[in-house]
């Protein structure tokens, strides 16, 4: 390697070590700080009696909306409101009985399966306890 | 002129060279032929663009871009603030025209081939501006927090995520987090009034020193070789189109000022009849009708790449058409481009007219 071309590297090596060396510190500051999720397993979504059949009540789970249905049958069921396509939250509509999202007119049954619509995926159901006058939801195990 | 304003002209004269500038204006030269209508509207988007520094930077004074006071500013500025409502409609109107001035100035440049030799980098750069103020209308939508601009946002950055690779980096990094949140706002805010304004200023730079660089396209097969001077002539009837446009905008914006909305609530269903501003519901439309998987790969981000690809395809389109790259018409190009507006008009059509599409 003659004089020319090692001058040459050891200048722009340097340069685009001092170019990273810039970079990297600002490329880390604009990277959001991700603060850990609040890790709800359980919590209150209603009171017994709150919700008449055929309707539903959406309720914080943790950072999530996740939405008790009752059933016109009278059962519990909850799900992640999610919806698993592209991130509205879905609603309860008690004409069909189903859960509908808006957004791009997907559609899910009471199990959380996709009925119709563009969803891939099912929505995640959650575990329904009462106990006492309260409706408990829980992340399945 | 009377003495006192030509000491001042002659002072600003033999600092500014003002004398200079316009006699580069008057010798330079525009084509002028049945299709010049066309050529005004790049000025007009500039102008658009004028607009809207002028009235983000007084919107700045009274909004805050938090979850707890994003809402309550924009509606401070609609009701209290005087001739708040009119700023802000001002803001938004433009939002929209000049969106819809870009496409149909890029429409026209595409049909006209004005991508041709050696104008390939002033096509790219307007593909990017196009790109840049998409994401202005993005970024800004989220700003007045009310619902449907929340769950647009939790909708256009979760597409942002299906790419494959890197979305959920890039998700993250647009939302500040996992989800929309104030970090959220912050991000937009700061993309909206600085980085974007920022880019967008250093890619007009280049787009306007090309176009007078290399002077205007003139159509293929032009049999006439009218010009007219660009000043006076040409900034006139560019500033008579300008001034119509104001007043238009002034016009709509006493009649119809542009809404606050609902404020948002995270953790409320999605409204019905939700859609996006007007120039991504053709997406949104399409988003509405893929399956949800085609060959076991999911629809949306099957959709996702191909507009990925159409963009790409559309970008390097003077690099594609080899027939205008020697002067020869190229009508394969041309019904491409047909299709492509045909298919955008119908599916923007259909989001508003067949809201309930495979439902």
């Amino acid at each position: 390697m003659n004089r020319r071309k090692f001058v040459n590297l050891y200048l722009g090596g340097s340069a685009i070590g001092a170019a990273a060396s810039l970079l990297y510190p600002v490329v880390r500051y604009l990277v959001p700080l991700l603060r850990p999720e609040t890790a709800a397993r359980t919590v209150l979504a209603a009171k017994t009696g709150e919700l008449a059949p055929n309707s539903a009540k959406l309720f914080k789970f943790g950072s999530t909306p996740a939405v008790l249905v009752n059933g016109a049958d009278g059962q519990l069921r909850a799900f992640n409101a999610v919806c698993t396509h592209l991130n509205c939250t879905v609603s309860y509509e008690s004409d069909t009985g189903t859960l509908y999202c808006p957004c791009h007119n997907g559609r899910f049954d009471l199990v959380g399966n996709v009925i119709s619509g563009p969803p891939p995926k099912p929505l995640e159901a959650y575990e329904v306890a009462v106990s006492g006058g309260d409706i408990y939801v829980s992340r399945k195990v | 002129m009377s003495g006192f304003w030509h000491s001042v002209r002659s002072y600003l004269d033999s600092r500014f060279k003002l004398e200079a500038m316009l006699a580069f204006g008057r010798k330079k030269m525009v084509p002028e032929h049945e299709h010049s209508f066309w050529y005004y509207l790049g000025g007009l988007c500039l102008f658009l663009f004028i607009i809207q520094v002028i009235t983000g930077l007084l919107l700045l004074l009274y909004y805050n871009p938090t979850v707890d006071g994003a809402h309550e500013s924009i509606r401070f500025i609609m009701s209290q603030v005087r001739f708040g409502w009119l700023i802000r409609s001002i803001h938004s109107w433009t939002a929209n025209i000049l969106i819809g001035a870009i496409f149909v100035h890029m429409f026209s440049a595409y049909f006209l081939k004005a991508y041709r030799p050696p104008r390939e980098l002033t096509w790219m750069s307007g593909f990017f501006l196009l790109v840049l103020f998409m994401a202005f209308g993005f970024s800004g939508y989220l700003l007045p927090w009310n619902e449907l601009s929340f769950f647009a946002t939790r909708v256009g950055t979760d597409i942002a995520g299906s790419i494959p690779l890197i979305g959920k980096a890039v998700k993250t990094f647009i939302l500040g987090g996992a989800t929309v949140t104030e970090a959220t706002i912050g991000r937009f805010f700061w993309l909206h009034i600085g980085v974007l304004p920022a880019a967008a200023l250093l890619v007009i730079g280049v787009h306007v020193l090309l176009v007078q660089t290399l002077g205007m396209s003139r159509p293929m097969g032009l049999k006439t070789d009218r010009e007219i001077s660009f000043f006076p002539q040409f900034i006139l009837k560019d500033a008579l189109g300008w001034l119509l446009v104001l007043g238009g905008i002034g016009v709509i914006c006493v009649f119809i000022p542009w809404e606050v909305g609902t404020k948002a609530d995270p953790f409320a269903a999605t409204p019905l009849g939700i859609k996006p501003e007007w120039y991504f519901t053709f997406m949104f439309t399409t988003l509405k009708i893929v399956p949800s998987h085609v060959l076991s790969i999911e629809g949306e981000v099957l959709a996702i790449l191909g507009f990925m690809l159409g963009g790409l395809l559309w970008l390097l389109v003077p690099f594609l058409d080899r027939r205008a790259l020697r002067e020869k018409a190229s009508p394969a190009f041309t019904a491409a481009g047909a299709l492509i507006v045909i298919y955008i008009v119908v599916m923007t059509a259909l989001t508003y007219l067949a809201p309930n599409l495979g439902k």
